[in-house]
């Protein structure tokens, strides 16, 4: 890179920044344009960065000149990119969708989703571990404030648990970094990965153990699960949208690239464990979704049992990439289908103007191109061809039978079907034609680009199985 | 992209895009989304008779997209391929126009007609499918596609039936997706080939292959109905006529025989599954099906249960074709693919005039029903006569040809099996034929929408697809010898499955 202010790394943290920045000052409400001309400009950045790291492999950018240990590094690697890549693909749409959605006024919404925004682009391409602690606390700070936002009670109680979680494990997090660098000296990954031995002291184990604490809660695995419902259930469509698609798989990926990382040697031993936890979680959140009454809970509860999936890749990493492969597709093609689902079910309750599954009789003739594109969200959550899901859930299976694991084979298939049986709740009751006695209710009018923005979503999810092949690729760059 | 690559695909985006379009048309725009749905029947009729004359000269279509390393979307419009499309391509366009005139006025009708392409596309893709996971992506497109076609009519009674289908389905779909990646672990991804790819596996997988053939006919079993996975099939029969037409005739039991046949001869190979002794269980569940469904149709008071019990029926007559080791079964199991479909449509073409003119839903309703609608009357007839196997129409083609097979494999109770089916047909249909023709018509109709004018016993749309079809089951008899005839085909197919016994 000849020119270190034409790369793309520090722009896709600097312009959401400043769009976000003058959201603020324009004043609560505004700033939506600005937005989306700032998002289409980062999906532009990511493409390009997709590009040359495919090309040329995994690179970091020294900050300001200054590089590690004494400033900043930026590294994006094929994971990296990836992550980047499906934050401002889903960004971009749900900005359009918000855009209509806080017609009456959208408070402090741009602000936050910038720098929400910044946050999360900004731990994708952290290469330390104290940089991804002060990401991942502004990542949580922005998603609390957006959870908030409508200010009803509900969203208020739903905020404060959400706040306290996101405390207490950003703490367990920190303390985690702070004994590390005692130990080692440094909180690089890079640096860290060759030290990091077999047999290490006392204190790493409980470092690694209060990391790994800390972010499966943020993550939201079984049995840290409690917190989630609520907090997306309840938070207004885009803002759910965000927090599901987005925000818990950045740790995730985190919880990914330090168990290939620097800690490989640690993982290994709780990976079963994290798988059995998957597999629990998908039995749970499904069961879940399959009794609730609500229709964003119901879509909140599938996201538990959707995060499960990506755990069974943990006790199948070590062998070789597939595992990896069906861990990446299925955060990406989750983070898709479930933008578009959260969507989708913000469109059908202001469409019938109730937010239970019985109101949503008849809905089918109402907002099709919606409830079209939720069954295609839906398509992909099931695991059905040709859809992301899919892809990801086969390469599951094939790292499966490769190890011989044939348990989780079960799991993967069981799980599709439960997340049939859910989704169907859906479908089946817009296909109903309202009781006749019950007066038609009025509908409200449903703007287009809400339904669009959802829909492009969606289809996106599908679409993405057919392009398994670019995101091997991607992942084959530079990984730890 | 070359033109025998696109040519495949072209089969499959004729009924794709102007489905895809009709979904986005309001509901009033009629002449728009009929002249869209014929368009797209019409060229894909075309683009199958440039297909048909091609794949005869011995020309190879095919398309191959890669999804994943190691994992690719095959398409390839081979003989047996051809077969199978040709069917549902032509008996698409009659649906179609039936169904324009079955709905009219119906409300949903761009949701219907928009779902009802996507079937057919579906449809298209299990028929050209090159490989397992090719199948499998379009058999999952056909259970979603057909789900809200199923429940189109939204009644609490037709959720039952959709739920039902859908569990039977989707249930089904999983056997088949852990029997493709059992598969798939043992040989990687490998295309349909004459003859099957298995058979050079080291014998110590024999065990596993049989186990995985379970999981796949299994799976493929639900929707051909085999019993005991049939249960859906009655319950489905709350759709509206088309869709029953679609469900029977043209695509979702049809795509379950089409798999036993891929599976059968393309991934095991007929010899090695022979050699495996998978094929005489395969022939006992196939016969058990054909006497359960016949003896269930019996009972049925319900007209259209009734023709849903004799689909079961019919349908694994298809299968034990297969299940019939040697190449006279193979081509009675072919044949009756296309033969069955003819003969089904145009029985539930039937049903629906019935119920849609008079209000008939009922066998014990057809009292004189032949007076008053004497053209469905005798397109119904015919239908019911080549089910029984009677002389001159397709299904007595059908029949003699799995006799033969029968009787050359050396099944000899399989023939029994065929003659108990044709005397249970004849005891279910011919009470029926009885009714509607000798008995004294009621003083009025349960339900009569559509009164008779002049010589007009139904609306046009609704009366001349029956009549087609039922035209179609009679020349398909008469002149099976005939070059372009579906036996003339199914014996090519069975040329290259046993590579020259004729000979």
């Amino acid at each position: 890179m000849p020119d270190p202010f034409l790369d793309p790394l520090p722009w896709l943290i600097l312009l959401p920044l400043a769009w976000g920045a003058l959201a603020f000052v324009a004043g609560p409400g505004r700033g939506g344009g600005l937005a989306l001309v700032g998002l289409t400009g980062q999906l532009g950045l990511a493409l390009v960065l997709a590009v040359q790291v495919v090309e040329s492999g995994a690179r970091s950018h020294a900050v300001g000149g200054w590089g590690a240990p004494l400033g900043i590094d930026l590294l994006a690697d094929g994971l990296a990119v990836a992550m980047l890549l499906l934050t401002q693909v889903v960004a971009l749409p749900q900005a359009v969708y918000a855009r209509a959605y806080f017609a009456q006024g959208a408070g402090q919404f741009w602000p936050l989703a910038g720098f929400l925004l910044a946050a999360l682009n900004a731990l994708f391409l952290s290469a330390d571990l104290f940089n991804i602690y002060v990401t991942l606390e502004l990542v949580s700070l922005a998603a609390v404030g957006l959870v908030a936002l409508g200010g009803k009670p509900g969203q208020v109680a739903a905020a404060l648990r959400y706040l306290l979680v996101s405390l207490t494990t950003s703490g367990a997090y920190l303390m985690g970094v702070a004994l590390i660098y005692g130990v080692y000296g440094t909180v690089s990954l890079a640096t860290l990965a060759p030290l990091v031995t077999h047999q290490p002291p006392l204190a790493v184990w409980l470092a690694v153990g209060l990391m790994g604490l800390g972010l499966l809660a943020k993550t939201a695995l079984f049995p840290f699960h409690f917190w989630l419902p609520p907090a997306h259930g309840g938070a207004a469509a885009p803002v759910s949208a965000l927090l599901s698609a987005l925000v818990v798989k950045a740790s995730f990926y985190l919880l990914l690239r330090l168990a290939l990382g620097p800690f490989v040697s640690l993982a290994a031993e709780a990976a079963l464990l994290l798988g059995m936890l998957g597999a629990v979680a998908i039995l749970w959140g499904s069961w879940q979704a399959l009794r609730t009454v609500h229709i964003k809970m119901l879509v909140a509860w599938s996201t538990v049992a959707q995060l499960g999936y990506l755990f069974l890749a943990f006790p199948l990493l070590a062998a070789d990439g597939l595992a990896l492969q069906a861990g990446v597709m299925q955060a990406l093609a989750h983070g898709l289908a479930k933008a578009a689902m959260f969507a989708a079910a913000g469109v059908l309750m202001l469409a019938t103007g109730r937010d239970t599954l019985a109101g949503l009789a008849g809905a089918a003739g109402r907002v099709p191109l919606t409830l079209f594109a939720f069954a295609l969200a839906g398509i992909t959550l099931m695991g059905l061809p040709p859809s992301g899901g899919f892809l990801a859930k086969w390469l599951l299976i094939d790292a499966a039978l490769h190890q011989g694991q044939v348990g989780w084979v079960v799991v993967v298939i069981g799980g599709g079907l439960l997340a049939a049986g859910y989704v169907f709740r859906v479908l089946r009751q817009a296909f109903l034609h309202g009781p006749p006695e019950a007066p038609i209710q009025p509908v409200h009018p449903v703007s287009r680009s809400m339904e669009w923005a959802t829909f492009l979503l969606a289809a996106a999810s599908v679409l993405l199985g057919l392009r398994g092949v670019e995101l091997v690729a991607l992942l084959e760059r530079g990984m730890p | 992209m070359s033109l025998n690559e696109l040519l495949p695909l072209g089969v499959l985006a004729s009924s794709l895009v102007p489905g895809l379009i009709i979904f986005t048309l309001p509901e009033s725009r009629i002449r728009v989304r009929t002249v869209l749905n014929l368009l797209g029947a019409l060229t894909k009729m075309i683009l199958v008779g440039v297909l048909l004359a091609g794949v005869s000269a011995g020309e190879d279509y095919g398309f191959r997209h890669t999804v994943l390393p190691g994992l690719d979307l095959v398409f390839k419009a081979d003989a047996l391929a051809l077969l199978f499309v040709t069917l549902s391509s032509v008996l698409w366009l009659f649906t179609t126009l039936y169904a324009i005139g079955y709905l009219e006025g119906a409300p949903h009708r761009s949701r219907f007609f928009g779902f009802f392409s996507l079937c057919v596309t579906a449809t298209m893709g299990i028929a050209m499918a090159g490989n397992l996971f090719t199948f499998f992506v379009f058999y999952e497109l056909l259970t979603l596609a057909t789900f809200p076609l199923v429940v189109h009519r939204g009644t609490p009674q037709a959720m039952k039936g959709g739920t039902v289908y859908l569990a039977y389905t989707l249930g089904g779909g999983a056997l088949l997706l852990t029997g493709i990646v059992w598969l798939h672990g043992l040989t990687g991804s490998v295309d349909f080939a004459y003859g099957g790819y298995l058979a050079g596996l080291d014998p110590a997988y024999e065990g596993q292959l049989k186990i995985a053939f379970l999981l796949l006919i299994a799976g493929v079993g639900v929707k051909a109905a085999i019993v005991p996975l049939h249960g859906w099939l009655p319950q489905a029969m709350v759709a509206p006529a088309p869709v029953s037409a679609l469900l029977h005739a043209v695509a979702v039991v049809k795509a379950g025989a089409f798999g036993v046949v891929r599976i059968v001869y393309e991934v095991y190979g007929v010899e090695f599954a022979q050699g495996l002794d998978l094929l005489l269980p395969l022939a006992v569940a196939a016969a058990v099906t054909i006497l359960w469904g016949s003896v269930r149709a019996l009972f049925q008071d319900d007209l259209k249960k009734r023709l849903a019990f004799s689909t079961v029926s019919q349908v694994s007559y298809i299968v034990l074709g297969v299940a019939l080791f040697g190449p006279l079964g193979t081509v009675g199991g072919l044949v009756h693919l296309v033969h069955q479909g003819i003969m089904k449509i145009t029985l539930f073409f039937c049903a629906g005039n019935f119920a849609e003119t008079l209000g008939i839903h009922k066998v014990s309703e057809m009292d004189g029903a032949g007076r008053r609608m004497p053209l469905t009357t005798l397109a119904f007839s015919i239908g019911a006569l080549g089910m029984m196997g009677a002389p001159l129409t397709a299904g007595a083609v059908s029949k003699a040809w799995l006799m033969d097979g029968a009787g050359a494999s050396g099944m000899d109770w399989a023939i029994g099996v065929l003659w108990t089916s044709s005397l249970l047909n004849a005891a279910y249909f011919l009470p029926i034929l009885w009714r509607a023709w000798f008995r004294a018509s009621p003083t009025s109709w349960p339900d009569e929408h559509i009164p008779a004018r002049g010589r007009r016993e139904t609306a046009w749309l609704l009366l001349l697809p029956p009549l087609v079809t039922a035209a179609a089951v009679l020349v398909a008899g008469m002149f099976a010898g005939a070059e372009w005839s579906p036996l003339s085909w199914a014996l090519l197919i069975a040329d290259r499955e046993y590579l020259l016994w004729r000979s």
